[in-house]
């Protein structure tokens, strides 16, 4: 069994959006991925109403183009498993699609940019094709953003692939970034960025605590 | 997380709750007596002889949703719980603080601080209301007692010795009860604490109040992964849930006392409200159960500013705050576990 294998061998297979999650902040990743907890807000809710109609297993064509709806992704060379949201085929070219949805802005793309990356590789290894490109789809602006598989995102897959299986042996979460990453988060009320801190404000607190 | 969802609390004897799409209907004899969208409710009680479709159930259990099954006098029989989910990680870090002693003590000690300064709010707010000078002097020496216990606690270097300090502060909190009933005092006046069963009329209503923080408590625990059965303060017992009871330690007296004290003091529940069994039991009868778990969910929703968050949140949402600052103190990202204080 492959996937006994992996985790058997301490391989530990990472997730193709766990790719996007570490890129925007290790934590966020770790606290998905690593302590397995997951809130939902506004905007996941939302995120969920649009992947229902995308995550139907199915396929068709439209216009010549085989279009591939939740396809099941992996890499036996990086370790990577996952699935795309949509992968079209132009004259049997894998172009896959990733949805995203709520507030995505265009300087989060670089991330999902990442999980897109990842998602090319993968379809690479399965179908023995060059994928020199793909697509990251904002829900929100019914807008496609074309992203090309260089090979600078081709090193920094591997690279981010290597950094999450480490943190997935290790078990242990970084500690909250605190920043302005924080405000979109749907982790947010998990992850209690402000509150824990570097720990300080904890610690005050306690040590008020005995006395009036 | 973000919100305090309603919980539903059927309570009619032989009612049945059923789903018709994503609506939650409750039937009495047939006809629909309450009608509610199921993403509405955090969670559904029921009390004694309530039926419960498999449908409904299934979405509980889906959407991580509690089902909680009291008998009809408020004791915990079952609850409904999904797939394990969450964290095998935490619950690792939850037994490994548990062979720690310098760890068990820090956390125990965190919760008793946290209990004796919220019964010293209840207590000294008691001494500005109280009517009668005894009743004020009597309740500011209360407080000046459990001070006392605070600061001894500050200096305990055993879980012994904080365990030991917490009943002597429970006495000491329980022995002027009496002096927050403004109300009927004939008729509301507790002799101590009694449970299993409760003897009088303010005891019954503490230990259906304490069974309602209890459920929230162990949702709490639940709902952030922690196992709800390994606690720190509270020793291990086959089936007690001493985590959950860790958790509501800092929560009894905000959560319970407090609308105990409210119910009776404004003469919202009455003597009516009882029955008294053969031997000298007493229990809440079913209208005084309603007036109770409606003064609950009220008192849930009233915010507060969280010490730590420093952000305005419904009381409802704190014993999940805590949970998760204790999950976090767990896994090492916090050095100490703040309890929730009030003011």
């Amino acid at each position: 069994m492959e996937d006994e294998d992996y985790t058997i061998a301490g391989f530990e297979p990472v997730f193709l959006s766990a790719l996007e999650h570490y890129s925007y902040c290790p934590r966020q990743c770790a606290l998905i991925h690593v302590e397995q907890t997951f809130d939902e807000n506004i905007y996941t809710l939302r995120g969920r109403a649009v992947h229902q109609r995308v995550h139907e297993v199915d396929s068709f064509s439209e216009e010549g183009v085989r279009v591939e709806h939740s396809l099941a992704l992996w890499s036996n060379r990086l370790g990577l498993v996952g699935q795309a949201d949509l992968v079209e085929f132009h004259e049997g070219v894998p172009y896959p699609v990733e949805y995203k949805y709520g507030k995505y802005r265009e300087r989060d793309i670089e991330h999902a940019a990442v999980q897109l990356g990842g998602q090319a590789i993968c379809l690479e290894e399965m179908t023995g094709i060059a994928v020199p490109k793909g697509a990251v789809y904002c829900h929100n602006s019914h807008r496609r953003y074309e992203i090309t598989i260089t090979s600078e995102l081709r090193s920094k897959v591997q690279a981010i692939t290597a950094a999450v299986r480490a943190m997935l042996l290790a078990g242990e979460l970084p500690p909250p970034a605190n920043d302005k990453r924080c405000r979109n988060c749907s982790l947010n009320a998990v992850c209690m960025p402000s509150a824990i801190g570097d720990g300080s404000k904890a610690r005050s607190l306690v040590a008020g605590l005995f006395r009036l | 997380m973000e919100q305090l969802l309603n919980t539903l609390y059927v309570m009619t004897q032989g009612a049945y709750v059923r789903l018709d799409h994503e609506t939650l209907k409750v039937e009495v004899e047939g006809s629909t007596q309450v009608q509610v969208p199921l993403h509405h409710l955090g969670g559904i009680i029921c009390l004694g002889n309530v039926l419960i479709s498999p449908g409904v159930i299934h979405a509980c259990a889906d959407d991580g949703r509690f089902i909680v099954m009291l008998d009809h006098v408020g004791r915990f029989k079952a609850r409904v719980v999904g797939p394990t989910t969450g964290n095998v990680l935490l619950r690792r870090a939850q037994h490994k603080a548990l062979d720690d002693s310098q760890k068990t003590l820090a956390i125990a000690r965190n919760l008793v601080a946290g209990k004796i300064r919220n019964a010293r709010t209840i207590v000294l707010r008691g001494a500005r209301e109280a009517e009668e000078k005894e009743d004020e002097a009597g309740l500011r020496e209360t407080a000046n007692r459990l001070a006392c216990s605070l600061s001894h606690l500050e200096r305990s270097t055993a879980i012994e010795e904080v365990r030991g300090i917490e009943g002597e502060a429970a006495r000491t909190y329980f022995s002027s009860f009496a002096r927050l009933i403004r109300a009927d005092r004939a008729a509301f006046t507790p002799k101590g604490r009694t449970r299993r069963p409760p003897r009088d009329r303010i005891n019954a209503l503490l230990s259906f109040l304490y069974a309602l923080v209890l459920t929230d408590c162990l949702a709490a625990a639940e709902g952030v992964g922690l196992d709800p059965q390994v606690g720190y303060l509270h020793t291990l017992r086959p089936g007690r849930p001493a985590l959950a009871l860790d958790l509501m330690e800092e929560f009894r007296t905000v959560l319970a006392d407090r609308v105990a004290l409210t119910l009776v003091n404004r003469r919202q529940i009455t003597p009516d409200h009882f029955e008294e069994r053969p031997g000298g039991s007493v229990y809440l009868n079913d209208s005084g159960r309603r007036e109770v778990a409606v003064a609950y969910q009220k008192r849930k929703q009233e915010t507060v500013t969280h010490p730590l968050l420093e952000r305005a949140e419904p009381l409802g949402m704190m014993p999940h705050i805590q949970a998760r600052l204790l999950a976090r103190t767990l896994r090492g990202d916090l050095p100490e576990y703040p309890p929730f204080t009030y003011r």
